[in-house]
């Protein structure tokens, strides 16, 4: 248990440089996406897309460094090891959901069975 | 080379520092938050289309209204952290003083969200007005209800330390809140990005 022996000194509170470094990179962050879409975003849409979700997740990552202080040494690694865990965990249920429940709404509309109903259904 | 069972078991009961355990604890309950919101976030992509010939993003959101509303949630997050540097240094007045900062912040955000709802709500876009909407209100107000409960949790801490002082417990109390206060920030930026960003594309 010798982490936890100063148990003052076990927790990074992080320093006032990494706090406006964090908080820099975050109005950047922030400003970007919201600056494209209210400006009408690029002539592709996927593009547009792109780069809003791509400057989340460079956001999400920050966050978590800069203000939520995670690194592989804090708790002996288990912080790092249920945030991986989380991460899978939350991918495969967005994903999943959004999988299935689109197929079911492409294949599953009433109107789109037509065809294989009885003559006299239709 | 034979290792008794005593060496090998731990036959006494090891003992913890109190609350030594409180952060990794904490931690994994804002893991099974996040996915909570997670479930919140698949049902509202899959719903986001729904609007049920009723009003879509576009008639209803104001983006200027949101980036305001997400520069108080950052500035909030900052102030928590000079907060928590006030605290390392051992100066309860600059920690009070913080920590009051960061709750104006914080009542800031829900005043703003508060009016938004109010006024979607006054245009007849409200939860029972489509799936998307539904989805909407639960998303958003599920988060805004998080800054709520953190705001009455300032509050509570804000009077124990001006009681009590910085000591060890307040000092657990604080670093937990502080991992709440940000947590809510990352939550914020998934709203922000899928929502209204997306939504206004």
């Amino acid at each position: 248990m010798s982490a936890h022996t100063h148990h003052e000194d076990n927790h990074d509170h992080g320093s006032y440089r990494s706090y406006i470094t964090g908080f820099l990179l975050s109005v950047v962050l922030t400003a970007i996406p919201f600056g494209l879409v209210m400006a009408g975003g690029f002539e592709s849409r996927l593009l547009t897309v792109g780069v809003v979700v791509g400057c989340a997740i460079v956001q999400v990552l920050v966050h978590m460094v800069y203000f939520l202080h995670m690194n592989s040494r804090a708790e002996e690694g288990w912080t790092l090891l249920s945030t991986l865990f989380t991460v899978i965990i939350v991918v495969i249920m967005i994903a999943g959901s959004l999988w299935v429940m689109y197929h079911l709404n492409t294949n599953m509309m009433p109107q789109m069975n037509h065809d294989l109903l009885p003559e006299q259904l239709r | 080379m034979s290792m008794t069972t005593q060496d090998f078991w731990q036959t006494e009961p090891h003992h913890h520092e109190e609350g030594a355990s409180t952060n990794i604890g904490f931690w994994v309950y804002l893991m099974s938050d996040c996915l909570m919101f997670a479930v919140l976030f698949a049902t509202f992509g899959v719903l986001h289309g729904n609007y049920a010939a009723g009003p879509g993003p576009k008639d209803l959101f104001d983006l200027e209204l949101v980036a305001v509303n997400t520069a108080m949630l950052l500035l909030s997050s900052i102030t928590y952290g000079f907060a928590m540097l006030a605290m390392a240094q051992d100066n309860r007045a600059g920690t009070l003083r913080w920590l009051g900062i960061t709750l104006v912040f914080g009542l800031c955000f829900l005043g703003i969200e508060l009016y938004e709802f109010r006024h979607m709500i006054h245009e007849g876009a409200g939860p029972q007005r489509s799936a998307f909407l539904s989805a909407f209100f639960t998303l958003v107000g599920t988060h805004g209800l998080h800054v709520t409960f953190g705001s009455i949790w300032l509050v509570t801490l804000m009077v124990q330390v001006s009681k009590h002082g910085l000591i060890a417990a307040n000092r657990r109390r604080l670093m937990c809140l502080s991992l709440f206060w940000h947590f809510l920030d990352v939550i914020w930026i998934g709203v922000f990005t899928l929502v209204y960003l997306l939504g206004m594309i």
